[in-house]
This record gives structure tokens, C-alpha cells and sequence, in this order.
């Protein structure tokens, strides 16, 4: 049932063909290195105080752009629901995301389309893409996916859910809800199960804390096919999704994805995000191997990171003046209007404390 | 006149007819048991979960995230205190996708004690659940309440907490206090309540109640009076009542007002009634430290200060870990009617 990638030594490229089309592999760089640049431009930023947080995912960069590219992309059942987690700008790069959105989550001002300024960086929800908000927890994303699945599974068609946490965070109960909810006899759910496991949690090693040897394991019991894939190797995470993803498509059941991937600049800004050289790097691997296969220069790859680095920071620069959310906003989207009473939402969020009452005494 | 379960079974039913309900799920919910409490017997859209109290409410939230009009059971409350998170997650869905995401849904959960329900089936929830914004939270004492305000609870686009006093599951309504649409007793429980033995065949009729929505955010005076105001819900509600006809013996006339919704809750008929009696008694069965009459009380002192004859009373259940199975040890938990009364009367009796 499993089918388990060889996970290749560091620099053992050569001599290599590639596993999928150079053009496809050369996009692939293309949003891979435009992934790492937002977040060590992310990292500047809020190191330079135009931010107060950082979290996110270099090192995933290459298992998150081939699930990216690998989405259905759309609202609605018919669609791909995504639920993922604070590493996976990556994800939204390859579906067609704008970095400078990400910059203004960053800096928490008002054109934040993914949360007007309320929540990290990473933090992203897409409606019109079926992207669930992110959320700090790492784990509830677990419980909440077998309901997009459930009403997939009813619906039919090809749409699906991915769900997508971390190693760590599968030591939670919730992971193990996921693993029960998606393989109820006779209601197998249309769900791919994603851990990407980077072997942290924050300071914790996992394996000081996990005995067993994959967490995609977990699944076997279940009957849930499951996959080890080196996340650091972007034609092998690309192959193996399109894979598990084509059997969720068509069998309309769960697989579970495990995918091996570093974590760059450690866990968030809380500590430090440095760059971490002791663990291998996805993007330094490809672009290694499209140079030695001749299919970009060097010189070409630089120029590249020159013109993507250049946009971001000016880009950053202008957001930086863009205006932060009004305090007043607070009480913006506590609930949704009751059909044919516009004014309820704002009179149900302020309720009887009427306008007077404010936390802060009042605006 | 049709019980509580038997009006919350009519709303769902009315739900997955005509308000587009596509799930009515939690444990033991679907057939054959159909609820611990009889409540989703017959409803072609319920179904069994596993044993998973997170699940559920996850669940919940991702059918609701992908459109659908879930309403999800917690068997008991004393089982949702570990989906806190989830629940919480519920209420800032639409919040922190700065309005992207609503999510409609219901999370209904029998409350309160009165059953003998020892530690793990009498606990209440209502204070937890005003911890939590972004929920709605309901709490019907009759079957008609009950009826209209799960109808509400269902056609809102955010997520409401419908509390179920399960010590009233049981009782009926009053006459006057009929569910609009809702045949004569026997025929109603021919109608709708599962046989006992095998069901395995049986089908329900559905009655042809009416569409009858109860606002959420609406109290109800349910006696009235001129000398002390009595703010309550659920299962007090009918206690308090019966602590005012008693006193009415004595000269003492108290307004009794069910809250009926927590949140949001008409500040505005409790403060018309305050002004009026210039004495208020908040009642309700929870423990009593950070409990929701609290923070009517804060509000009532901050707001009608100098409208008060008489210091404001809060009257709830001890602040202990749970409720013990004894008679005895029930009772001295949660307020009973003596000490309702007592302290109806000491405030119609304070002079300033």
C-alpha cells in the first residue's frame, strides 16, 4: 500500500534525468524562489519593525509550490478545499497569490485581504478559493477538514479536501480525529492527510517525543494508503502528490502524505529566524541541478533573485505607508447580518453594550 | 400540547424541510436511538458520529464552511468543556477572515441539573458560552420557545449555541402556549415518537407546524409584577414563576423575566422593568463565580444605580467542582424555591 521515495544523499544529482518536464521544473524554481524571497523578505521586515511576527515556511518550499500547482483551484464543492497551515506561502504562490498581500498581513493594515490586519503572517484565508483561514493552533485544522470532505463526498465530482499540519502538531487528538472521521465504513472521505514533517516543534526534537517512525503510519490501521515523500526533492513531491491526489479524486478516499522537509529560519521570529545551514535546502538542490543540467545559469538565477528581491522590497516600502485598520473596526465581521436585517451584524456584535460601552471606554 | 424534545424534534424537522438543514449529527443521534433524549427521532438528515466530541464541532465547522446548514449535538455540556477551542474557533471564523468565512451552524447541548444527573450529566454552560464571542447563545423554558428560537438558531448565517435545560425535556406547555400548528397530544405522540422495540420500519409523520421564528435577542416577560424584577433562564424560569405566585399571597407582586437569549440579550426590556421596580433578583443554575448574572448585575449597578431601593442579588449555584448525586448535596448546589423566594421577598422588604 505505502510507496515510500528514496530519499536521495545531499548533492547526488548528477547523472540524474529529470521526473518531469523542464518546463514544468523551471516553474517550479520559478515559485519556489519567489516563496523564500517573500519570506526572507517577510523576516526583514519584521526584524526592521514592520512587523511584530513572523512564521512561515522556508524550507517547504518545494513540497508546498507541487501542491499548490497540483490544486483545483475555485470556490464551491466542484473546487479544492484547502486547509493549511502558517508554513505554506508556498501553496499560495503556485495557485496565484499577490507577495505584496502577504507583506500587508505582515505590516497588519487595513488591505489585508486575508484578515484586515488581525492575524500573522501566513495566516491566509482565500473565500473565492476555498483556502480556509489559517489558525495558530496547529492542529484544529485536523478536526474541521472532514466536514469540507463529508459534503465533497455527498456532492461528488472531482473537488477535494487537503488538510495539511506538522509533525508535531499530530500528537495532538485532532489528528487522530481526522484518521477516524475520514475512514468511516462505507463514508470513506475524498480527503489527502498532509504532515509535513520538518522533525521540530519549536525547540523539541521530535524524535525525543515520537516513537514511531513515520506519522503517515498512524494511518495504515485505517486502511488510509500513505506516502513518504522527500519534501526537499520538488520532482519527487510533485510526483507523489499528483499521485495521491489523483487516487482521492477518483476513489473518493482519504491518503495520507507524509513529506520530510526542513525548517530554514527556525520556528518563527520568537527564535530568532536565522538561517539554519546544518539542514538541506530544496531550493539550493534544484537550483544546483537545473545548472548542472544546463537548464539556467547561474548568472540567470541571480539576476532572477536580484529582480524578485528588488520588487518585493519596493513593494514593502510601499506598504509600509499603506493605513492600519481602524480601531472602530473591531466590531466589523463579529457576525454576519440576518438575511433581510442588514443592521443586526454591527447591533449583534455591540449587542446591549450599545455604543457607549466600549472596552477602552468608548471611541 | 407537545413537550420540549417533541418541539425540537418538529423544529429540526422543519430545518431540513424548508431551511436547507443537511446534517443533523453527534453521538447516538442518528437511528436507531435517534438521541440520548428522543430529540432527532425520525429526521431523515441525522446521523451517528463517533465517540469524538472535537470531531463533531470540527466537523461542524468544515460542513459549514463548505455551505452546508449543520446542526450538531454535544450529548451532554459536561462534554463540550474539551471542544473549547473548536468552539472558540467557531466564533472568530468570520472575524479573523475580516468577514470571508460565516459559518451557520448550531451546536445544541442539553444544560443544568435536575436529573439526578450526578457530576458528569448536570453541569451547566451558559456563563462558559458568554465566554465565548462570536456565538449566538439561546436557552428556550417552554416547548413553544423552544420551537421558535431553534428555528431562529438554524436560518442565522453565524454560529448559535442552543442550550437545552434537560430537566425540561420532558415537560409540556402551557394552554396558550401552543406551537403553532401542532395537533392534540396523543395524536402528536402517535405521530412523531419512535415505538419502542424495533423501529427499524417505523416512519414519522410529520405534524405541519408553522414557520414560527422567536428573535434571538428577545426576552419574555413571563409574569408581571410591580415590586421586584427577576431576571432568569431555562430551568429557573418556571421555578422563579412559581416562587412569585407564592408571594403574591403575601402583597409582594415580582416581574419575571426570561432572558431566553444570552447573547445577544434585551438589555432593553430588563432595564424598562429595573426602572421600574427599582429591585432585581438574577437567578440562574450555574456556578456562580464569573457567572453571566454577574455581568448583569455590573451592568444593571453601572446603569440604574440610582434607580435601585435595594442592593442587586444574584442568586446561582455554588462554586464547587461539581454537582453530587445526593438529593441533598443537588439541592444545596443549585438555588431551589425556598431560597428564591427568601430572597424575592428580603428585596421587595429592603428599605433604603
Amino acid at each position: 500500500m505505502s510507496t515510500s521515495f528514496t530519499q536521495p544523499a545531499k548533492g547526488e544529482t548528477s547523472g540524474v534525468d529529470f521526473k518531469v518536464a523542464p518546463e514544468l521544473l523551471l516553474k517550479m524554481h520559478d515559485l519556489m524562489l519567489r516563496s523564500r524571497l517573500l519570506e526572507e523578505r517577510l523576516i526583514r521586515m519584521q526584524k526592521q519593525g514592520d512587523g511584530y511576527f513572523w512564521i512561515g515556511g522556508p524550507g517547504e518550499e518545494a513540497f508546498n509550490v507541487a501542491l499548490g500547482l497540483l490544486v483545483d483551484k475555485g470556490e464551491g464543492l466542484d473546487h479544492d478545499y484547502l486547509h493549511l497551515h502558517y508554513r505554506s506561502s508556498g501553496t499560495l504562490m503556485a495557485m496565484g497569490a499577490d507577495p505584496v498581500d502577504a507583506l500587508r498581513q505582515m505590516k497588519s493594515v487595513a488591505s489585508d485581504p486575508y484578515s484586515g490586519g488581525r492575524n500573522f503572517a501566513g495566516h491566509y484565508s482565500v473565500k473565492a478559493w476555498n483556502v480556509v483561514p489559517v489558525t495558530s493552533p496547529i492542529e484544529v485544522q485536523y478536526t474541521m477538514a472532514p466536514g469540507t470532505a463529508l459534503a465533497q463526498k455527498r456532492h461528488g465530482g472531482r473537488g477535494i479536501t487537503i488538510v495539511q499540519g506538522g509533525d508535531a502538531g499530530s500528537a495532538e487528538g485532532d489528528f487522530a480525529s481526522c484518521l477516524i472521521w475520514s475512514s468511516r465504513p462505507g463514508m470513506e472521505l475524498p480527503i489527502l492527510i498532509v504532515v509535513t514533517n520538518n522533525a521540530w516543534g519549536i525547540s523539541t526534537a521530535a524524535g525525543t517525543q515520537h516513537g514511531e517512525k513515520n506519522v503517515s503510519d498512524r494511518a495504515k490501521p485505517f486502511g488510509i494508503r500513505t506516502m513518504v515523500i522527500d519534501g526537499n526533492d520538488v520532482e519527487a513531491s510533485y510526483l507523489g502528490l499528483k499521485e495521491a491526489i489523483e487516487y482521492v479524486r477518483t476513489e473518493r478516499k482519504p491518503f495520507a502524505v507524509e513529506a520530510r522537509v526542513s525548517r530554514l529560519y527556525g520556528h518563527s521570529s520568537s527564535s530568532g529566524a536565522n538561517f539554519v545551514a546544518e539542514e538541506p535546502d530544496c531550493l539550493h538542490r534544484l537550483e544546483a541541478r537545473l545548472e548542472q543540467k544546463g537548464l539556467l545559469t547561474r548568472h540567470q538565477m541571480d539576476e532572477m533573485r536580484a529582480r524578485i528581491t528588488q520588487h518585493l522590497l519596493e513593494a514593502s516600502k510601499r506598504v509600509r505607508e499603506e493605513a492600519p485598520p481602524p480601531g472602530e473596526a473591531i466590531w466589523n465581521h463579529v457576525f454576519a447580518p440576518v438575511p433581510g436585517d442588514e443592521a443586526s451584524a454591527i447591533r449583534d456584535a455591540r449587542g446591549p453594550l450599545g455604543a457607549a460601552a466600549t472596552a477602552n471606554g468608548g471611541h | 400540547m407537545a413537550t420540549m424534545v417533541q418541539a425540537i424534534r418538529m423544529a429540526l424537522h422543519v430545518g431540513e424541510e424548508r431551511l436547507g438543514v443537511t446534517d443533523v449529527f453527534g453521538e447516538d443521534v442518528g437511528p436507531p436511538l435517534g438521541g440520548v433524549f428522543t430529540a432527532t427521532q425520525g429526521l431523515k438528515t441525522a446521523w451517528n458520529t463517533p465517540l469524538d466530541e472535537r470531531g463533531i464541532v470540527g466537523t461542524a465547522i468544515g460542513l459549514a464552511l463548505a455551505g452546508q446548514r449543520p446542526v450538531a449535538e454535544i450529548q451532554f455540556c459536561d462534554y463540550a468543556f474539551n471542544t473549547i477551542d473548536l468552539l472558540k474557533l467557531a466564533g472568530n471564523t468570520y472575524w479573523c477572515s475580516d468577514g470571508q468565512w460565516n459559518l451557520p451552524m448550531v451546536v445544541m447541548t442539553p444544560v443544568g441539573s435536575g436529573i439526578h444527573g450526578s457530576i458528569y450529566h448536570s453541569h451547566s454552560f451558559d456563563s462558559t458560552a458568554t465566554r465565548i464571542p462570536g456565538w449566538k447563545i439561546v436557552m428556550p423554558s417552554t416547548p413553544r420557545d423552544a420551537y421558535g428560537l431553534l428555528l431562529s438558531a438554524i436560518r442565522d448565517p453565524n454560529p448559535v449555541m442552543y442550550l437545552a435545560p434537560k430537566a425540561l425535556l420532558r415537560t409540556k406547555g402551557t394552554p396558550g402556549e401552543e406551537i403553532p400548528g401542532e395537533p392534540d397530544e396523543k395524536t402528536l405522540s402517535r405521530m412523531i415518537d419512535a415505538p419502542l422495540g424495533d423501529r427499524s420500519k417505523w416512519v414519522p409523520e410529520w405534524p405541519k407546524t408553522e414557520d414560527f421564528f422567536i428573535r434571538i435577542g428577545e426576552a419574555k416577560t413571563v409574569r408581571a409584577g410591580r415590586d421586584v424584577t427577576c431576571v432568569t433562564w431555562g430551568r429557573m424560569v418556571a421555578i422563579c414563576a412559581s416562587a412569585a405566585n407564592d408571594l403574591a399571597a403575601e402583597g409582594v407582586e415580582v416581574e419575571v423575566i426570561d432572558l431566553r437569549s444570552l447573547w445577544p440579550y434585551d438589555w432593553e426590556r430588563l432595564a424598562e422593568s429595573i426602572r421600574r421596580t427599582n429591585r432585581v433578583l438574577f437567578v440562574n443554575e450555574d456556578t456562580e463565580v464569573t457567572n453571566f448574572g454577574e455581568h448583569l448585575l455590573r451592568r444593571t449597578v453601572e446603569e440604574l444605580f440610582y434607580e435601585l431601593y435595594a442592593p442587586p442579588k444574584l442568586l446561582a449555584g455554588a462554586n464547587v467542582p461539581g454537582i453530587g448525586l445526593a438529593d441533598s448535596l443537588e439541592r444545596a448546589s443549585v438555588p431551589q424555591k425556598a431560597g428564591i423566594v427568601e430572597a424575592m421577598r428580603e428585596l421587595a422588604r429592603h428599605r433604603p
